[in-house]
């Protein structure tokens, strides 16, 4: 039976090993990247690999320690390196005498034939694709379940009494949509989870700032990766909105208007460079227009298309009077460092919060009138 | 009154599409002025605008724009997505008027036409139709231009594929003498023919054209190793028709057009050996996609068992002439002594 490993993304990682499964090969969950994962990660990557580049190849290493002999991943035909990603990982691992076939999903709608023939490679337990079809409807059902449980503990947990309550309650969501086995028990799963959240003991009347998250996808997803930020934010009373979902959809719902990024963000980067850069620019924007309080924008270290944005990013601040604090994060990324800055940040916010609601405080009295 | 000026930096894309872009703006009435070549003041001029994390080559274009922003009516920094509407470039360039835009100061007009193959196979002719009219002449004077431009070009390929270096063959292109432009393209023929005979090594010097003839970035490396009678040979000298034999390396062509055309010529010395003697692969420190081409270079030299001698050299702003040429004497030194020791 082929064992077939798969990048770690967050919450899909129950889902997707799933899928492996039904498909007739045995999953070898990627574990959460630790430090023995980015250690395997560095020592084999090139130098200037970005981040994800050396997670990813750690998260396999590792998993070959455990017998995968298959990858399955996404690709994409650029301007992100992230489309050769697949193929230079192989690369690399063969030249070690690792035995590991890297499968590149890339563009349903760009290649069709290669898509489906690799389908089949993968289809062991030869489903017909009727049945394949019906699977991906409820795994992505259930991806969504997820992503839309995770938009309300943003919501909570600011305003919770007891501090990681809400985490907790997420975890638990997280678990029954991944137990439900029909559609309908997804949805099930996402009523309660929510409820459960909503449930959670808060504060109404404590002082909250909302932030929108913008960057790179993979940073955006994984939080061990970006160190736990948005629980980190969550902690130091801000609500926070994350741009980019596995599912996408969510953030429509959230906003509720159109995601239009691209017409926000053309004046300021006339074209698509790839990775996200046009959408950090256009979700900026957005958030300023809706009211937020501030970005934080997460790039992987060396990324190319954030490093664009972010030479544009000061025009967007000057222009919106949004503020943007910018994270380029790599394996040396300490957390106590970026919490630091973070509560600067969140600190700044809120004064100017008080202050735009005229609650203004007093710094310095000169007495004498 | 004199001419409008409109100024190209002397980076990136100058060293491929200069002659064609100075002639098409010559045709249509304007002088074309253009940067110095590269020194360290410029560098600095580029580093202290630039972001920290930006590749080198970056920071050259922003030192460029500097250099030549305050002289000149209009600045041309096109914003070129696809030649040949099947590769790319690095995101930097397809977000470099933008980058420069929000982040240089006092600049006169920008114009950042888009240039994209993959939208239209007629993307030339509506980009120089669009920049004419822009100017305010008629379609017309844009094409007509455009195929000044083209005309140029051809002889500009031509005399790269001949041996010739951009700074070699740029003032012969727009001396107007003809006759010199004749000789320089078979001087360089001839002059090839006989280092062979003559000079005992061979070397390919790979890589993107922005750094292997940028003559500060890469401390004058061609003429140095002509100095130690090594005769070097670019991407630009190689017949595209050689490139394309080599797309079976790799499951997916690499997007971005420099790096898929500097692998493949990398992948074809290593195929071919005994062509050149040594492979010389020059990258800038903080080039994303070169972490790639340089690791699969790398991976495919040790696959070919050492069979053709692999060196990468990186360079940036800081790169210490006596620092590199150790690294390539010593190289050069290898190389030689193998080959003697295989006759």
């Amino acid at each position: 039976m082929k064992k077939v490993t798969f990048p770690h993304m967050g919450t899909s990682v129950g889902v997707f090993a799933d899928l492996v499964r039904d498909l007739g090969c045995e999953p070898i969950v990627p574990i959460r990247p630790n430090k023995k994962v980015l250690d395997l990660g560095v020592r084999y990557a090139p130098e200037f690999a970005c981040f994800p580049f050396k997670a990813l190849l750690g998260n396999y290493y590792e998993a070959a320690e455990r017998g995968a002999n298959y990858v399955v991943t996404s690709g994409g035909s650029g301007p992100c390196r992230a489309g050769l990603y697949g193929e230079l990982s192989e690369k690399i691992m063969r030249s070690f005498g690792i035995d590991m076939t890297i499968i590149v999903f890339d563009s349903i709608y760009q290649t069709p034939f290669d898509y489906i023939k690799k389908i089949n490679l993968l289809n062991d337990a030869k489903l017909s694709y009727w049945t394949i079809i019906q699977l991906v409807r409820l795994y992505w059902r259930k991806l969504q379940a997820m992503d839309n449980i995770e938009r309300v503990s943003h919501q909570v947990r600011p305003r919770e009494l007891k501090r990681d309550n809400t985490t907790d309650v997420f975890s638990e969501g997280v678990k029954w949509v991944n137990q439900a086995k029909t559609i309908k028990e997804v949805e099930e799963a996402e009523r309660q989870g929510i409820l459960a959240l909503q449930q959670i003991p808060q504060d109404p009347t404590r002082q909250v700032v909302r932030v929108g998250i913008v960057g790179e996808i993979y940073v955006l997803l994984e939080p061990a990766i970006n160190l736990e930020i948005e629980e980190i934010l969550g902690n130091l009373g801000v609500q926070v909105d994350r741009s980019i979902y596995l599912t996408g959809w969510a953030r429509d719902a959230t906003m509720g208007h159109k995601d239009d990024y691209k017409k926000h963000a053309t004046p300021y980067l006339g074209a698509t460079i790839g990775g996200h850069g046009q959408e950090s620019i256009g979700h900026t924007i957005m958030y300023a227009r809706d009211g937020f309080d501030g970005v934080v924008q997460l790039a992987p270290f060396t990324c190319i298309p954030e490093i664009v944005t972010k030479t544009i990013m000061p025009k967007v601040t000057h222009d919106y009077g949004i503020p943007v604090l910018t994270f380029f994060l790599d394996e040396q990324t300490g957390k106590a460092g970026m919490q630091t800055r973070l509560e600067a940040f969140v600190d700044m916010l809120k004064r100017k919060q008080r202050t735009e609601r005229g609650e203004g405080e007093d710094y310095a009295r000169v007495s004498g009138n | 009154m004199g001419k409008k000026k409109v100024g190209i930096p002397r980076a990136f894309f100058y060293y491929i599409y200069y002659p064609a872009w100075r002639t098409y703006f010559e045709s249509l009435g304007y002088e074309v002025v253009t940067s110095p070549e590269t020194t360290k003041d410029i560098v600095d001029l580029g580093v202290r605008d630039a972001l920290a994390e930006a590749c080198v080559p970056v920071k050259i274009f922003f030192g460029h724009v500097q250099a030549v922003k305050d002289d000149v009516d209009y600045l041309f920094i096109p914003r070129v997505m696809s030649m040949n509407g099947k590769t790319i470039y690095c995101p930097k360039f397809l977000g470099l008027p933008d980058m420069i835009k929000a982040a240089v100061a006092d600049l006169p007009p920008v114009i950042d036409v888009t240039i994209d193959a993959r939208q239209s196979r007629l993307t030339l002719q509506k980009a120089a139709i669009s920049v004419a009219k822009d100017l305010g002449h008629s379609s017309l004077e844009g094409l007509k231009a455009l195929r000044k431009a083209v005309h140029v070009h051809k002889r500009y390929v031509a005399l790269q594929r001949a041996g010739a270096l951009p700074d070699e063959a740029i003032p012969v292109l727009f001396s107007g003498d003809r006759s010199a432009e004749l000789n320089l393209l078979n001087s360089q023929k001839s002059r090839a023919k006989e280092t062979i005979y003559k000079s005992p090594l061979r070397l390919a010097v790979v890589g993107y054209p922005y750094t292997v003839y940028d003559k500060f970035v890469n401390v004058n490396l061609l003429e140095k190793l002509r100095d130690l009678g090594v005769e070097t040979v670019t991407m630009e000298m190689m017949d595209p028709a050689l490139l394309d034999k080599q797309s079976y390396r790799l499951d997916k062509r690499i997007f971005w057009t420099f790096s898929d055309q500097a692998s493949k010529a990398a992948y074809h010395y290593f195929e071919h050996v005994g062509e050149v003697d040594g492979i010389i692969h020059v990258t800038a420190f903080g080039c994303g996609p070169d972490f790639i081409v340089d690791k699969l270079m790398e991976i495919e030299s040790k696959n070919m068992r050492g069979q053709v001698p692999f060196m990468s050299l990186s360079v940036d702003e800081h790169t210490g002439e006596g620092g590199i040429m150790t690294r390539v004497e010593a190289f050069c030194e290898m190389v030689r002594r193998r080959k003697e020791a295989a006759v």
